[in-house]
Parts: structure tokens; sequence; C-alpha cells
């Protein structure tokens, strides 16, 4: 790059001297000989044609006149297997520039210094392209084997000694938007080096719809079934999440499966660094996570709120640690609802913001052990398991499950790197299933709940209680 | 009786001593030792193996044309500076010319900069010429050899040819008065009038301080196939094509453009030398020179160069084997470059990132300030020390002469 990139403007006027009209600035001035004359004149007139034609007409005039003198010098590439750039004119002036230009360079390296003459030759060369100059897809895979090799090396030389198992917890429930939101999750969990556990709790029991999706994951997974189904309301809904999880947790803490407990809710996005900091964590830690709230809603909701809300300095909410200068954990960046007082949504499928709670579940990874009934190290800050969920409806983070929250390690360079975002996008209440998709089920279930609704209206005169369409 | 405890207990002592250092060889894999045809020579002491004396000339030949323009420290010329420095603070230098095995003319030639910044060679001969011909009044040292054991530092594209385009540098020949010197120099290709029997070649300047700044954390994963960032087309000078690079990097392009795996384009980002340690392989083509900075910069930042300059003699090249660390493709060949790379065998892209993450091969292409141990300086005098003793024929007998001082082109003839 740089060579050529600085000789480019002082060549400029130097170029020229490969033309018989030569004015390169250490010789003297040339004198102005009537051959001098005619070559100008001649020099002109290929330019107009030139003009006119489009292609460098001179060279084609020189290929003409000195065709004999060309042949030796095509050796340096052969034309016949490949094509040049652009036209046949530039095919006509490949592989000389000027005749006498070659042979006394040739003549120069055989005469002053007896060596022998290699086979790079200065001139001008042709661009060598090949018939289908696009990627072969073998070619493609057989380089991404490289890239994985390689980066299997630098794990293993730079990367985490001794691994562990991340165990991973999604409460998820059948709607239109789960497929979407669990394939995202899913192929962020399969692209993990490590080995992973996937605990999976489904709302409203087991189905075979979820239990198809994960299983093409390829992923060892646990599949929960919890039978209260998802309420409509997102408070309700937050709640039965976090019940979901310590229903989770208590499966880890049965089976004693060891590892990094992470919380990937099926919408949320997740970095692939975020793994990495993971395996940092030594009980329990906390990353920063972006916070997604203002996606997909009216450009009305937006001002309203930026005007209401004070100039926060990040454009983004963050949830996570915070940190002083000595990289220690002091507080906490919590969500502020503020802003949003009157305009959240309450049910899914509202067009309103969904907002999430205080401090997320999916910001905070444990250790296993910590929820353990018996393990050797665990330590005397984190409250036994059985206790807190006894009082489920009140756990809204993990924080609960800790005395005294302090001991929490901020990850992510101190919360300064956000490693996941998180949201919530739900289709709306009246939207249908994308079509072709589990028709035959879902056809059978409308049709039962259609019975249900002519059932429930004859049964009684005035629907009062709106119609749950339970897909 | 006690003789054979004594020699149990040396038993003893000797394998507890060998099973720790097994145990330290062990975890030092990730790099190997570097050995070149010279043998294993890149972390030899030139110290106490070579003596060099400064010729003090007068300033005009070095301080007061860095003085004009201050730029010359920090271009990819910036070696002979750097070496004249190094030298005059060395423990090899020298007082007593009597003891000299190498003499040194500090005599910046490519510091006379266009506004632009690039090295104009049009007064480097004469400039050249002007300060031989003042050593060889002043002191006898350069009669006695006709120049054998003198060395000079000639880092301009095509070396003592002074000149930047090919043919011109090819008609003109090294200047004939250092037909006898050695001469290091930054351009090398085998069977060119401009390189020398018996050259060092040396990789270009690379700023240390501004590479090491960018460095990023070696666990961030290489998920880049191939990197290049650069001129395809010298659109300025040779708009058509096939001149610049002799057709090769347009022929990159053209292959090239749309595959995902060669993140190529001729923009400048500023995250360039971090992109440069994402990426497994760096395309190090030729340009109007074969050799390029980039070179440099692949080997500092770990990256796997792919170098694609026929018959070029890379830097050091007797104590680096160039063939180990990097890839060599024919010009010819570049259509078909990505069928050549994804058919290495991953086992010996990772010994080249072994060869590569070697601290002593990163230190060899530098020339840090202050000099360190092992470094481009120390490389330069070990290949100084490597061609001793001089051979009894460069001792010219009395009255004998070599050199035929009024040969060249007249406007060399001219004093400066």
């Amino acid at each position: 790059m740089k060579p050529s990139l600085l000789q480019q403007s002082r060549r400029s006027n130097s170029f020229r001297g490969s033309n018989p009209l030569d004015s390169s600035p250490d010789g003297g001035g040339a004198t102005k000989s009537p051959a001098a004359i005619f070559w100008l004149v001649l020099h002109g007139l290929c330019c107009l044609v030139s003009l006119v034609l489009g292609f460098r007409f001179s060279r084609l005039i020189f290929f003409l006149l000195f065709s004999t003198s060309t042949n030796s010098n095509s050796g340096l590439y052969q034309t016949s297997p490949f094509r040049t750039v652009a036209d046949i004119a530039e095919n006509l002036a490949f592989s000389t520039s000027l005749p006498s230009l070659d042979s006394s360079p040739a003549n120069r390296t055989t005469g002053t210094s007896g060596v022998s003459s290699s086979g790079v030759v200065v001139g001008r060369h042709g661009i060598l392209i090949r018939p289908w100059p696009h990627p072969n897809p073998e070619e493609v895979m057989k380089a991404h084997g490289i890239i994985e090799r390689v980066q299997r090396e630098q794990r293993a030389q730079y990367g985490v000694k001794s691994p562990r198992t991340v165990i991973v917890v999604t409460p998820t429930y059948v709607r239109t938007f789960q497929t979407l939101h669990l394939t995202g999750v899913m192929h962020s969990l399969m692209n993990v080096p490590y080995d992973l556990v996937w605990i999976v709790v489904e709302a409203g029991g087991v189905t075979n719809e979820t239990a198809s999706l994960i299983t093409k994951s390829g992923l060892r997974t646990i599949h929960i079934g919890f039978v209260e189904r998802m309420p409509i309301s997102w408070e309700d809904r937050h709640r039965m999440e976090a019940r979901m999880r310590l229903r989770a947790l208590r499966v880890v803490s049965e089976k004693k499966l060891d590892g990094a407990v992470m919380f990937a809710d099926d919408s949320n996005m997740h970095s692939m660094e975020l793994f990495d900091e993971i395996q940092k964590m030594k009980w329990i830690g906390a990353v920063s996570v972006g916070i997604l709230a203002h996606s997909g809603h009216s450009a009305e909701d937006l001002a309203a709120v930026r005007n209401e809300g004070d100039e926060s300095n990040s454009p983004v909410p963050i949830q996570g640690p915070a940190c002083n200068s000595s990289d220690h954990l002091v507080g906490w960046h919590t969500f502020n609802s503020l802003p949003y007082v009157g305009r959240s949504a309450n049910y899914v499928g509202d067009m309103a913001t969904v907002l999430p709670r205080k401090l997320e579940w999916a910001g905070f990874v444990l250790n296993s052990r910590l929820v353990w009934k018996e393990a050797e190290d665990k330590p005397d800050w984190v409250k036994d398991l059985d206790m807190v969920a006894r009082d489920e409806a009140n756990v809204e983070s993990p924080l609960s499950l800790l005395k005294d929250s302090s001991v929490v390690e901020p990850l992510g360079s101190c919360g300064r790197k956000v490693l996941l975002w998180w949201l919530r996008v739900e289709a709306r209440a009246d939207s249908k299933f994308p079509s072709g998709f589990l028709e035959e089920e879902l056809k059978s279930r409308i049709k039962i709940s259609k019975d249900k609704v002519r059932n429930k209206d004859m049964n009684k005169k005035a629907g009062a209680e709106p119609v749950e369409v339970k897909l | 009786m006690r003789n054979w405890r004594w020699v149990f207990t040396m038993l003893l002592y000797v394998g507890v001593v060998l099973k720790i250092g097994a145990l330290e060889l062990g975890r030092a894999q990730q790099t190997e030792r570097i050995s070149g045809s010279a043998g294993d020579v890149l972390e030899d002491d030139p110290v106490g193996r070579l003596k060099v004396f400064v010729y003090e000339l007068p300033s005009k030949y070095n301080k007061k044309i860095l003085q004009k323009d201050p730029r010359c420290l920090t271009h990819m010329f910036a070696a002979e500076i750097y070496m004249h420095r190094f030298l005059l603070s060395s423990p090899v230098r020298t007082l007593n010319p009597e003891e000299a095995d190498w003499f040194y003319t500090p005599v910046y030639t490519t510091c006379d900069l266009t506004p632009n910044g690039l090295p104009l060679p049009f007064k480097s001969p004469r400039m050249m010429r002007s300060a031989i011909q003042l050593i060889s009044s002043n002191w006898p040292y350069w009669n006695r050899t006709e120049g054998a054991d003198h060395f000079f530092i000639v880092p301009h594209d095509f070396g003592a040819c002074f000149h930047y385009l090919e043919e011109k540098a090819i008609e003109r020949g090294i200047l004939h008065l250092l037909q006898r010197a050695t001469l290091v120099q930054t351009f090398g290709q085998r069977n060119h009038v401009c390189l020398k029997d018996g050259s060092i070649t040396v990789p270009p300047y690379a700023p240390p301080q501004k590479m090491q700044s960018h460095l990023i954390p070696p666990n961030t994963p290489r998920s880049i196939f191939v990197y290049f960032r650069g001129l395809f087309y010298d659109v300025g000078n040779d708009p058509e094509g096939g001149y610049y690079a002799r057709g090769a990097r347009a022929a990159v392009w053209e292959n090239f453009k749309d595959n995902p795996l060669f993140d190529i384009s001729t923009e400048h980002p500023t995250t360039y030398y971090e992109d440069m340690q994402r990426a497994i392989f760096c395309l190090c083509p030729l340009g109007w020179a074969p050799w390029s900075p980039r070179l440099v910069e692949a080997v500092i930042f770990g990256c796997i160069p792919v170098i694609i300059a026929d018959d070029i003699v890379l830097p050091f090249a007797d104590a680096i084997p160039w063939e180990d660390i990097g890839v060599f493709v024919a010009e010819k060949d570049v259509s078909n470059l990505d069928t050549i790379l994804t058919s290495i065998n991953p086992e010996v892209i990772l010994r080249k990132q072994r060869l590569l993450a070697n601290p002593s091969m990163k230190q060899a292409m530098l020339f840090p300030q202050p000099a360190q141990p092992g470094d481009a300086f120390h490389q330069i005098l070990n290949g100084l020390a490597r061609k001793l003793p001089h051979d009894r024929s460069v001792y010219l007998k009395r009255g004998e002469k070599v050199l035929n001082w009024t040969r060249g082109p007249v406007g060399d003839q001219k004093p400066w």
C-alpha cells in the first residue's frame, strides 16, 4: 500500500518516459529535430483517434507493426485459457510496452553484469483472470475448517484452561414468536465452544412443538414442563418466569449439575463474548445488559419519553454493575421506568413499550454449587434454595439468593462491555400464525376453542369475560 | 560402598533437574526456534565478533539534511539514520581505524523529500560519489581495498541503482564506485542488476511504538481468512493496469473481489493493525518494487505473510527460513490463490503461526530506539560478522586499481 501510494504523485510526470517523447527530469532538454516533431504529430494524431475510438490506438499500431518481436515476449503468460480485463484492445496491447524498451533492459542485464536473465521481465504484463472467478463452495468449507482449527488452538493457548460447563436456563411457552426467539437463542448456544446443558422450562406443560425445536439443536437439553399457563399481563408473566427459573435451579440442585448457570431468556440476544466472560466468574457474577425497550414502536412514543426523561448519557439504557475507579462493585445501574409511567404495556401483545424489571435475571451468572444442598466450599453468604423458593412470589432477581449483595463479581471489564441485549417482542393479540406453520395442530385447537366459545355463549347470554383463544 | 552412594545421589539429582527442565520445555511449546541456512543465528551477539569504524563526515552529508527535513525519521527509509545513531553508541564501534574490520560511511542519500514525502533519488549518486571522494582522500582505508571492507546503507526502492522506475534503475545499474562494497538495502530480487552478491537485505523501517500501541489481546479469535489493504490499480501512473505490480495486484482484485474469505479493499481503516491481528493470512504482493512494510507488519502481528513477488529476496534470508514461515505464491498462480491457501494442511499453518510467535523473529524485523538485543541492527551486524574474515584478495597490491572513477552517466560526475 504505502510504497505505491507514496510514489503515486511523483511518478505522474516521469511515467511518460516510457514512450518515445522522453522528458525525464534528469535528462537534458530534447532538441527539436524534424524526427521529434514528426513523433509529436503522430502522437497527437493517435491521441485524437483514441479519444474517438475509446482505446489506446497507438498500441494497436505498434502491435501490428512490431508483431514479430512480440512473440518472443509473449512467453510471459498464456492467453488461451485466460481472458484479460476489458476489451479486445487490451488483448492486443498485452505483452509489450514498446519493443525497444523490453529488449534494452534484457540486453542490459546480460551485457553489463553477466547475470542470467530471470523469468521476471519489466514491462506490461497481462492481468490473469481464471475462467470462473468466483468462490468455490468446497474451498470455502475447507477455509472455515482451517479457521476453526486455528481458533481452537488459540483457545487452547490463550483461553480458559479448564472451561466449566455452561448451564443455560430458558423459560418459554408456545406462542406466535416462540420459534423466532427460541431459534435465535438456540443458534447462539450451538456456537458456544464449551460444554452446554440447556434447561428449557415450558409454561403450559411439555409440548411437542417445543420439544421438536430444541432437539434440532443437538445440544444436551432438559425439558421441564411447568403446569400453569403463561398469564396475559406482563407483571404476572415476569413473576411466573421467576418461578420457572427457580424450578430449573431446583433441577440443577437435584441432579447436582456442575458448571456456570446463566439465564437466557428466549427473546434476548447474546454475544459470544458473554460465554467467555462467564468462565471468569467464581461464585456469582453480573454483566451489563442493554435494554432495547423502544424497538418496534412509533416515533411519538419515543419522542415523548425522550422529552420527559432526563438527558441521560447513553441512548440505550443499560442495567448492570456499577464500579468505582478501582474496579470494585459499588452499586447497580437499574432501569429507570419513570419516563414510561402510564405508557408501558400491560398485556402481552399490547402496542406499547414493554419494560424490564429493575434488574433482570439475564444479567446474572451463578456457580451451580451455590444452589446445591451440600457443596464443600459453598460460601456462607448464600441462602438455601428451598428457603428462598418458599417465598417464590417475591423473588425478583438472583440477588434474593444472597444475604449480602456486595459479593457479586462485575464481569465484562467491570460492566463497561454490554454482552447481551434484553428485548421483549410479542405478536399482537390478533395476529395470525405464519401460514403453513403447524397448520393441522392449530386447526384442531382452533376448532376446539371455537366449540368452547359456542358452548359458553349458549350457556351464558352475555359473554362478559374476554375469550382467550389459547393457541 | 561410599562411592556407590555418591553416584546414586548424583544420578538422583541429575534426574530431578532434568525433570524440572522437561516440565519447562513442555510449557513453552507455543513457539519454535528459528534457524535459517546459516544456522540458529538470530540470537547471536555481534559484540566482540567485529569492529566498525564510523567515518566523521561533515554534517552536510547527514545532520544538515536531517535538519532540513525531519520527516526522514519516520518514513520507511529511516533505517539509514537509525543505523548511524546506533553505531555511534554501540560497543562494536572502534575509534581506531587500524583495528576495524568494517568501515561505515554515514551519508543519508534517501532524505531529499518532495512535499509529499517521497524521496527523490536524482542527487543521491552525486552525493554518494562526493562522500566516497572525501573518504578516499582523507583516509587511506578506501584506497587500500577500493571499498571492499566498507559498507553502506541504501534503503531506497532499488538500492544503489538510485531510481524508482525499474527500467531506469536497471539501465543505471549499481553505482560503479560501490562495486566492491557491501550494500545493506531493502531491495532484493534474484538475478537482478540492483542486487549485488553478498548484499545484506534488511526490512524497511516500521515505527515500533506505533505498532506496539495497537496490540490486541491474543485470545481474540482470528476470524478473517485473507486480509489486504492497498491499491490494486495505480490509477495515476498506470491506468490500464498490467504495469503496476506486473499485474499481480489487479489479478488478486479481479479474481477475488466477491470472495467472502478475502477481506481486500483499497480503504484506509483506522483499525488496520487490529484487523491484521484478526487475520490468518496477510497478502504481501509486490508494488512498484517487490518489498513492502507489509511483511514487517504481518510478522509483528502474527499473520502469515503470503508473498506474491517472483524471485524476491526477503530480509536476513540466511538467518530466517522464510519458506517455513510464509507462503510463496508465484505471480502466475495468483488466480488460484484460494485453492492454494485452502489446500494447506492446518498443522502446517499452526506451525507457521508458532514460528511467527517467536519473539526473536519479531525483534529481528524492528528498529527500536534504543536498540535491543536481537533487533534488526544486531542482525545487520551479525550478517557483517558472518562475512569475516576478509579474503586476502580484497587488499589491493600497491598501484593496483580496479574502480574507474569516470564510469557512469555524465550527470553523476557533477560535484554535489
